[in-house]
């Protein structure tokens, strides 16, 4: 694999070497798997996998350290009134706030995650880049959130992409790193998943949809792209990649739907945190929402969960 | 906590349909008790209960459908104008629409199909068979047929029990779009639906004898289609019974339309878009389990991507969920019948013989009803009889090719030539092969899709005539 990125012509012949992706034809499956029924005890096993799964976000020019910590105290008790409510998976932040996440989330096993690498838009200088994610990680993150140069890509400067994933990676040191792809700027699926292979290929832990500043953002075919493009990166090299779906998933019906995809495309091994996350803010009142319909047979207000 | 995401049962509720212990024929307009035939049961392929008593009608009784549907030819049908015409097929494609959960139901429970495909495939395209047809009936004079084509008369229909009510839509809009009226005989394994259409008949206000509905075997269908009141025959089902139908219909002046088997090549090129083209493979046999005439049950797959094709495919065939038609999750759903089921392994014994290698993928099958779970036989030649013969049932043949030239000789290698399917990202491929193939439908880049606006029949063994589209007019029409 290593000789595939050697030049930029390599690297494009090998990704462009890729099979294609029908359009229509990932739509429909994405669209047929949306259409399984999860009821009683599979929803109670989907709903807790779920807020498992959440990276609690909140990537706002308007955040406050205070806005920070009361996100991460959500995080570890997200639902005060049932104490068998799991932790989500990690909490999500600009890297000035990082400390201060990482600071309120000290011994409760979530994660916190910055972003880096100019987020959203990544236009920014390499060094830049690579002084915004050394930052970060010094302020102690487990894991970045790191944008590709989407300019590049479209551009079919793939080495550069790749060059840049590589470094960054580097300087995470042990810290997990996702690449953002912001697949609604790709556009087409057959650019996703070069684009995922082109990430995993440069070493990304977690392959992730979008920033959540672009429409459209996370959807149900572009993460089954993802999905087979992760299956067959696991089955050519062994090696298991994540994917998060991040903007956009809003109600637990949704994050119900990501996970039928997950399980019928790459199986059981990645229904887990290490290897499936969701990228999102809202969406964790409602899989509480629900947890508890299942509990007690019915619906709360939203009065009765917190706010962010 | 489960380990694992096992989906819970979803089953949809059976209290929707009211199944009576015992049916009789729709002739005229009424449910009526036989003449001169024999009582028969009718059961549910998923658990072998008998579902009601149905009965297969004798020559009286096809006497008088036939009766009733000239009657109604003559003073009220074929009188009546387009537009008015159109206005009861309207209403009847609503009528479908409002009480399509319950036609799903018990298409599910009388056929073994899957309720997810008798929900999102079947019921919606029965609908929308009966509004593009009723958008034709005042039309008549702009669809190349001349300025004023004229109905045919009396049409006897003969339908299988694969697609019971999409077939009969396939059937009955036509025919009353174009001013002719009906008798038509569903299959004797699936009556259910065309008799819950007998009642959406009369719901619509239907002029008596304008449709009618008789039930029965292949004796029935045989006076049906001997009956000299009729027409013009149309008929979907076997080969060799369409070859016995077109015996018997030579030499008189019925009009004839036949939709017979198929052993479609579904050609997958090494440019093809992979995932895809595995979910178009499942589609294209899998789809009802593989009861399907079109169903392709040849795998012509490129040398250089067989491997990684199969691999894809069998991995994708082990998330396949096979059991109870009633669960929304169920993919596979049972054989239709214990003869159907004896003639598939038959088949698959036989393709093992031969040296084909067998692999079936890992579902447990239920205890009670018909079952037969997604098989694939790798290493098939041409000369192999499962290569060759229609299997009708969830088994795929893998056959390899070369080079494209080879994969349209392999393809058109077969007696039969309905549908045919071709993957490749290369646009210019797909034309050069739908030009080669000799199929009725071409299916590029997908597979088993359907719709009211295409036209649909095959070459040589596959039949003759078209039904759907514009073109499916002209079966009903004098041209």
């Amino acid at each position: 694999m290593a000789d595939v990125t050697s030049t930029n012509e390599a690297l494009r012949r090998f990704l462009h070497g890729l099979p294609g992706v029908d359009q229509v034809g990932a739509d429909a499956r994405a669209a047929g798997l949306g259409t399984r029924s999860i009821k009683s005890t599979a929803k109670a096993f989907a709903l807790d996998l779920a807020v498992r799964m959440v990276d609690l976000t909140t990537l706002e020019g308007a955040d406050t350290a205070g806005k920070v910590r009361a996100l991460c105290a959500k995080a570890r008790r997200p639902d005060p009134s049932d104490p068998g409510c799991p932790s989500v998976a990690a909490v999500c932040v600009y890297g000035d706030l990082a400390p201060i996440a990482v600071e309120s989330l000290r011994g409760s096993g979530v994660a916190t995650a910055a972003v880096a690498t100019a987020f959203p838009s990544g236009r920014a200088s390499l060094e830049v880049k690579l002084a915004d994610t050394k930052a970060a990680v010094a302020a102690g993150v487990q894991e970045i959130d790191m944008v590709i140069d989407r300019g590049a890509f479209l551009s079919g400067r793939y080495l550069d992409v790749h060059d840049e994933i590589v470094a960054v990676k580097e300087a995470c040191g042990p810290a997990h790193l996702k690449v953002i792809l912001e697949t609604g700027e790709l556009v087409t699926y057959d650019n996703v998943r070069r684009a995922s292979w082109l990430a995993m290929l440069a070493g990304a832990d977690f392959v992730k949809t979008s920033t959540g500043k672009v429409q459209p953002a996370a959807t149900l075919p572009v993460t089954l792209v993802m999905l087979e493009a992760v299956r067959d990166f696991h089955a050519t090299t062994g090696r298991a990649v994540g994917v998060k779906a991040a903007g956009g998933i809003r109600s637990a019906k949704d994050a119900i739907r990501y996970l039928v995809v997950v399980n019928e495309t790459v199986g059981d091994d990645w229904l887990t945190p290490e290897r499936f996350r969701f990228g999102a803010s809202t969406l964790l009142n409602d899989l509480l929402m629900q947890r508890q319909k299942l509990a007690t047979g019915h619906y709360a207000g939203p009065d009765y969960f917190t706010l962010d | 906590m489960p380990a694992m995401f096992e989906y819970a049962p979803a089953p949809e509720s059976r209290a929707v349909v009211d199944i009576k212990p015992a049916y009789g024929l729709f002739i005229d307009g009424e449910l009526v008790d036989s003449l001169d035939g024999t009582p028969f049961k009718s059961v549910n392929p998923a658990t072998e209960e008998v579902l009601t008593e149905v009965v297969a009608a004798g020559p009286q009784d096809v006497d008088r459908a036939v009766a009733a549907a000239r009657r109604a030819y003559d003073d009220v049908w074929s009188q009546l104008p387009g537009r008015e015409r159109a206005k009861y097929l309207f209403r009847i494609a609503r009528l479908v629409q409002e009480r399509s959960r319950e036609l799903a139901v018990l298409e599910s429970i009388d056929n073994g199909k899957p309720i997810r495909e008798s929900r999102d495939v079947d019921l919606p395209l029965v609908a929308a068979h009966f509004f593009y047809y009723a958008g034709w009936a005042d039309k008549l004079g702009y669809a190349g047929f001349g300025v004023d084509p004229k109905p045919l008369g009396v049409a006897g229909q003969v339908i299988p029990w694969n697609f019971p009510l999409l077939m009969l839509a396939w059937k009955i809009a036509p025919a009353l779009a174009t001013g002719n009226t009906v008798v038509l005989k569903p299959a004797e394994t699936t009556p259910l639906t065309a008799l819950a259409f007998a009642e959406i008949c009369q719901q619509a206000d239907l002029p008596p004898g304008v449709v009618n509905i008789i039930t029965g075997a292949g004796d029935t269908g045989r006076a049906l289609v001997e009956h000299a009141g009729v027409d013009k025959v149309a008929f979907t089902g076997s080969t060799e019974v369409g070859r016995a139908i077109a015996k018997s219909v030579a030499g008189t002046r019925k009009k004839l339309t036949l939709e017979l088997g198929g052993k479609a090549a579904n050609v997958v090129f090494e440019d093809a878009p992979l995932d895809q083209a595995v979910e178009g493979i499942v589609n294209g046999i899998f789809f009802n389990q593989g009861h399907v005439c079109c169903a392709g049950s040849r795998l012509l797959v490129q040398e250089s991507v067989a491997d990684e094709v199969l691999a894809s495919l069998k991995r994708r065939l082990g998330t396949l969920r096979l059991g109870d038609p009633l669960d929304k999750n169920t993919d596979i759903g049972a054989i239709n019948s214990a003869e159907q089921l004896a003639k598939i392994r038959m088949l698959s014994e036989v393709g093992e013989q031969e040296g084909a290698e067998r692999w079936t993928a890992p579902c447990e099958l239920p205890d009670r009803g018909f079952w037969f779970p997604p098989t694939v036989f790798t290493g098939v030649t041409q000369a192999h009889r499962i290569a060759r013969e229609e299997v009708f049932g969830p088994v795929l043949s893998v056959l390899t090719f070369r080079t494209p030239a080879e994969a349209v000789e392999k393809a058109n290698n077969t007696p039969y030539g309905l549908s045919a399917g071709v993957w490749t990202e290369k646009g210019s491929r797909i034309l050069w092969m739908a030009q080669k193939l000799r199929a009725g439908v071409v299916w590029a880049n997908t597979f088993n899709r359907f719709d009211p606006t295409s036209p649909f029949g095959g070459y040589k063994e596959s039949g003759y005539g078209r039904e759907g589209g514009r073109h499916g007019l002209g079966g009903y029409l004098d041209v």
